[in-house]
Order: C-alpha cells, then sequence, then structure tokens
C-alpha cells in the first residue's frame, strides 16, 4: 500500500563525514557534508538552529549546529557520547555517512545585537550552539561592542576548545571568563560557578544583549545576575532543550507550555519562557 | 446544519441504502458503526451491505456496555473509542526508508500511503471539530504533513446529529455539538421516518442531488431542531467555561494534582481515545538483512515515561506532571497553539479510562478553589 517516492516530504539527506575531531573523552565533532553537491551548496542556516543527525538503522538526535553560517562545504556538529545515537555517531570516522535534516528551530538574533556589547554564557555542551555566534560577530567585528564569553564546566577536563578561548582572550575588545566547579592541576581559570564570574565581566547592561546556553539550573542563576546588573529583559535569550523527534513542531514531545521547542525555539527570549522557569514538569 | 433549511432534503429511511449505493459507484469504500470487541467502531461495510440497527452503548465514567436501542434507530449510539482520527492521522505508518547498499552508501526515501477514498458513515459533531483541530495541527500552511494529508484528502465524512449523547458526553459546553454545524460532506438527523440531510460541501451536494431528494418540511426542520435541543439538555456534563489557560496555569501547584495522580495509572488510554492527541513517537525499524530501513510514526502518549526524556533527566518524571501536562495542554496551553482548547467534549477520555477518572470532575475541583499555586 505504501509507496517510496523520490520527493523530499521530510526524508533526510544522505551526508558523508569529512572530518571528526575528538574534543574531550566524550565530545567530538562531525564535519560533515551533504552528497547532492546542490542541495550542500543550497544549504543555510543561522547560528543557533539544529540538524537531526540520523545513524543508519538506529535513529536520528538533534544537534546544534557548531560551524560558521559562512562556511559552505562543510557543516561542524559537536556531539557528546551519552545515547544509543550518539555513541554510534561517535564510531564513525571521515568517509562514512549518516542522514541529515535541518536546519531547524529558530536561532539567535544577530540583527538586535548589533552595535551592542554581547555576553555569551555557556555551560559545559552549551558552548557548542554558541560557538558559531562568536565566529559570527568575529568576522563583524566593528558591527558590536565587547564580546564578553564565559563559559563553564563541571570538571576542568570537560572544557573543550582551550586553544580558542585562549585565543580569543587575546583578542582587543573580547574578554574570555571560564570556570570549572572542579579545577585541577595547571587550571588557569576560575574555580566554582559560573555566575561568579560576572563581577569581573566588563560590559554595559543596558547596552548589551546576552545569550546563554547550557544546563537550566545555571542559565535560571545567569539571567537573575544579568537582570540585576541592568540588562534589559528583552535582551536576554537563551536555548532550551527537550525531547525532540520530528523537529517540525508535529510529534509533540518538545512541548514547553504551548511552545514546541523545536520550532518557535530553541532559541527564546527570557519574556517568553520565563512564567515557567523552574516549573518541574515542563 | 439547519441554518439553510431551505437546502435540506428528506432520505426516507428505506432509502439510507441509495446513499451508500451512491457513495459506493462514486468509488469510495463506505464506513459503518459495527459492534466490535465490544464497542462501536467504523468498520467498512460490504458492497450492498445494511448499517445496522439499534446499536446503542451505556457510557460511565471507566464503563462502556453494548446494548439496544428501543426504537431501533440507526445512529441512537453515542461515540465508541475512535471515529475519524486513525483514518487521517494513522497509528503507525513509516515517514521515510533508507537503503544502505555494499559500499555503505545511503539513499532515503519518503514513504507516503495510498489509503483508499472512504466514506465515514455516522461521525459525529465532536469528531468533526476535533478532526479541524487535526487539520490545524499537520496541514498548517508551509508545514504539511504528507502522510496525513493524503489520507485526510480521501475521506468523505456524512455526519449525524446526536440524538442520545452518552452520559460521559459534554459537547454543548465545549461548543462541538451535539449537531453539526461544519467540516462534514453531508449532515443527516435521523428523524423516525426518514433523514434531514444537507450538503456542507460541493462534493456532498453532488451524492445527494443524486438521491433526487423531495425536500424536506418545515416540520422535519423543526423535528430535527428540537432533537437537537433535547440532546443538549440531555448532557449531565460540563467544563466550566470555553477558555480555562488562566484558570489551570495559575493552579499548577494545586493539591488536586497529587490526588488525581495517587489514581491515575498513567496507561495512555486517554491520549489513545482522545481524538485531539496529536503526540506520536519517531522510531527506526532495520530489516533484518541490514539493508534497508524503514522509519516509522506510532500514536505516542504523554503519560509515558519516555515521552519527556532527555539525555541526564526526564522533563516529566511522575504521574503528576504527566496528567498535569496532558490536561493543561489539552485545556490551556492548546489556545495558545490553536486558538481554542483541544477538548471537544467528546467523553472518550471518561468512559475509556480504566479507573474512570473523570476530566470534567479534576477541572471543577481544580477551579473550585481560588489561586492554589
Amino acid at each position: 500500500m505504501n509507496a517510496p517516492t523520490r520527493v523530499g516530504h521530510g526524508a533526510p539527506h544522505a551526508a558523508t563525514v569529512v572530518a571528526r575531531t575528538q574534543e574531550s573523552p566524550t565530545i567530538f565533532t562531525l564535519q560533515l557534508r551533504l552528497d547532492d553537491a546542490a542541495a550542500q551548496a543550497a544549504y543555510r542556516f543561522a547560528p543557533g538552529q539544529f540538524n537531526m543527525l540520523y545513524l543508519y538503522g538506529v535513529g536520528e538526535v538533534p544537534i546544534s549546529i557548531m560551524s560558521d553560517p559562512e562556511e559552505r562545504d562543510g557543516i561542524g556538529h559537536t556531539i557528546r557520547a551519552v545515547g544509543r545515537v550518539t555513541q554510534g555517531l561517535a564510531a564513525l570516522q571521515p568517509g562514512d555517512k549518516l542522514g541529515l535534516r535541518g536546519p531547524f528551530g529558530r536561532g539567535w538574533p544577530l540583527q538586535e545585537m548589533g552595535g551592542r556589547d554581547v555576553v555569551l554564557v555557556t555551560g559545559g555542551l552549551g558552548c557548542a550552539p554558541v560557538v558559531s555566534v562568536i565566529h559570527y560577530v568575529l568576522r563583524r567585528r566593528d558591527r558590536y561592542g565587547k564580546l564578553v564569553i564565559i563559559q563553564g564546566v563541571k570538571h576542568a577536563e570537560d572544557l573543550i576548545w582551550r586553544e580558542q578561548y585562549d585565543r580569543w582572550a587575546k583578542l582587543p575588545n573580547t574578554q574570555v571568563l571560564v570556570a570549572a566547579n572542579e579545577g585541577g592541576a595547571l587550571w588557569p581559570w576560575h574555580v566554582g560557578r559560573v555566575t561568579e564570574l560576572f563581577s569581573l565581566a566588563r560590559f554595559k547592561p543596558e547596552r548589551a544583549v546576552a545569550m546563554m546556553c547550557g544546563p537550566e539550573g545555571m542559565m535560571h542563576a545567569a539571567a537573575d545576575e544579568l537582570l540585576a546588573r541592568g540588562l534589559p529583559e528583552s535582551h536576554l535569550y537563551l536555548s532550551m532543550e527537550r525531547n525532540m523527534q520530528c523537529a517540525v513542531g508535529r510529534c509533540g514531545h518538545c512541548q514547553l507550555g504551548g511552545a514546541f521547542v523545536c520550532r518557535d525555539g530553541p532559541v527564546f527570549n527570557w519574556g517568553e519562557v520565563k512564567a515557567l522557569r523552574g516549573r518541574r514538569g515542563f | 446544519m439547519h441554518t439553510q433549511p431551505d437546502s435540506a432534503g428528506f432520505l426516507p429511511l428505506d432509502r439510507l441504502p441509495a446513499l451508500l449505493a451512491a457513495l459506493e459507484s462514486r468509488g469510495y469504500q463506505c464506513l459503518g458503526p459495527r459492534p466490535d470487541k465490544g464497542a462501536i467502531t467504523l468498520q467498512p461495510l460490504e458492497a450492498g451491505e445494511a448499517l445496522p440497527r439499534g446499536l446503542q452503548a451505556e457510557q460511565a465514567p471507566g464503563r462502556y456496555r453494548l446494548t439496544h436501542d428501543p426504537h431501533n434507530r440507526y445512529f441512537a449510539w453515542a461515540n465508541g473509542p475512535q471515529a475519524i482520527k486513525p483514518l487521517a492521522f494513522a497509528p503507525q505508518e513509516s515517514l521515510w526508508r533508507v537503503e544502505r547498499d555494499a559500499a555503505g552508501a545511503l539513499q532515503f526515501e519518503a514513504v507516503l500511503p495510498d489509503p483508499p477514498a472512504q466514506a465515514l458513515i455516522g461521525v459525529r459533531a465532536c469528531d468533526l471539530a476535533a478532526l479541524a483541530l487535526q487539520d490545524a495541527h499537520f496541514l498548517a500552511e508551509g508545514r504539511r504533513d504528507a502522510q496525513y494529508a493524503r489520507r485526510r484528502e480521501r475521506l468523505f465524512l456524512v455526519a449525524v446529529q446526536c440524538a442520545e449523547p452518552a452520559a460521559t458526553c459534554f459537547c454543548a459546553s465545549t461548543g462541538d455539538g451535539p449537531t453539526p454545524t461544519a467540516g462534514y460532506d453531508i449532515a443527516l438527523a435521523e428523524l423516525p421516518e426518514g433523514f434531514v440531510s444537507i450538503a456542507g460541501s460541493d462534493k456532498g451536494q453532488a451524492v445527494l442531488d443524486a438521491l433526487n431528494l423531495s425536500p424536506a418540511t418545515p416540520q422535519h426542520i423543526e423535528a430535527a431542531r428540537l432533537q437537537g435541543q433535547a440532546a443538549t439538555a440531555a448532557q449531565t456534563r460540563s467544563l466550566p467555561g470555553h477558555n480555562l489557560r488562566d484558570a489551570l496555569m495559575s493552579r499548577l501547584d494545586h493539591p488536586a494534582w497529587d490526588a488525581v495522580a495517587s489514581r491515575c495509572l498513567a496507561c495512555g488510554n486517554c491520549t489513545a481515545v482522545c481524538p485531539t492527541c496529536f503526540c506520536h513517537a519517531e522510531r527506526d525499524a532495520p530489516a533484518l538483512d541490514g539493508q534497508s530501513s524503514q522509519h516509522a510514526r506510532t500514536w505516542d502518549s504523554c503519560f509515558g515515561e519516555v515521552h519527556g526524556h532527555l539525555h541526564g533527566f526526564n522533563v516529566r518524571p511522575d504521574i503528576r506532571t504527566r496528567y498535569r501536562q496532558w490536561l493543561t495542554h489539552k485545556l490551556a496551553t492548546w489556545h495558545d497553539q490553536y486558538g481554542r482548547s483541544g477538548c471537544v467534549g467528546c467523553g472518550r477520555c471518561i468512559a475509556w479510562c480504566p479507573v474512570g477518572i473523570d476530566l470534567t470532575e479534576e477541572v471543577a475541583t481544580l477551579t473550585a478553589s481560588g489561586d492554589a499555586s
């Protein structure tokens, strides 16, 4: 009864792993290219959007896009091996095949950032959906004020992209603040919570835009800090994570109140989600 | 349906087979009410097969029993566990498939269903309202669901006015029944001597035209109107308003959620019988030869443990938060998504709940007291 058809209708694109980087014992980055050259050339995304990556015979997972949106020959995904699909994706090597649907969702408000100080607050692998914002700002450096990058991890060894943080820290008008709840030998940064770094951050709250991605508890604490310092609520954004299976607002799993996180988010303005903040069950 | 009495025809009881024949001659497979495993559901009719008479069912919280209508009518039954939903939003279907060759290359293909054109005889106002909500979800501009669209466009809907609501029905209070007002191809109101018949679409009009009906008399039309009025008056359950969004969202910490959670089995029956619930899981089913895999969706339930699962934590780890998700989505946040409540008053969740949890009672308890959050 069911007839296969060649037309799109939401089926994934075939894609190939063009590069794989082990970032930490459990975190890896896959650089992918769509096999259909025309589809790859036409592929565009906004920082903060995500793709559904499909592992043959196993299933799909939503993964944010971490590469530079200007980059045309590959699409980067930084992934932690935690579940059935991601552990399988971790075994892929350059040349291996997988499926890709995307990009999906609403990205970061890059237009609204113009002329403002940009404050990025991330925790753990929450840095991945935000790193494309860093690339975006650095490419257009004169359009923005100060760039403040605040990243927190549980353990010092969880910090990926150390060299990049070191490199960004040396750039003019850019501040990098990193904290680990548990430091380690030769840990050069702060030991403690991310929110303890805010007193060191140099930006003008009233003319800043802040973007957060990480554990919800961390984002709530950071939001309180930023709003207390005078950041307008309308300039506070966060990226949310929920169970996503269809990625187009259809399957119902990712609902957060009336919002479908996959389609209406994953990036939200603080005002859109604050009513349910920290509300267990939503 | 009776807002244009001028265009209403009258189908005598003994000409009901002619309506089925007219649909069959247009290529439709007719589905009609049938007792099936102890409940009335819509099942395919053999060509020329007569519709059964006298079917009825008694419904109460946690209870559904087949009975017999003493007046031996065709449509004196209130809704069974399912009606239109599974025919438009299939309980299980493939979305796409992938083939893998020896070198590991993948080839993806969408899978579209090819269902027969089906005429559903005897759908109710609540189910038409529910279908409109499913359409809003699956057929929204710019993001049409191809599989749903294919099934939906092949349905022909013959609606019937509800004359005998079940004790669990409350469509009058949600504004969705008992008389069909939109969304049908043909609507019927059953009277002792025949059916007041009205078309709701061009294809419905074409079928009625082919039957050469005499016009319904003002007496017929008045009888149908009074029958609808009586069916409204017969409903004993209700919701305390069309928009309970703020009433419920301001009571997220009400102790009633704990009380209902202690009774709820989280079986998901309510979500399975609900004509508006749209959640579905997507899963891969690889072929044993390792050369292909089907990516399929299956109805899912927010009462299931994995519905809110994320790596590292579960958004809804207990029955309290799952029941609250279901009820607040259905009656509160549905307004944000689709501009109205997601409840059409069919009462199925009440009848088919194995422990008899009554949505209208839960809402009454939650909203009886002031802001408890």
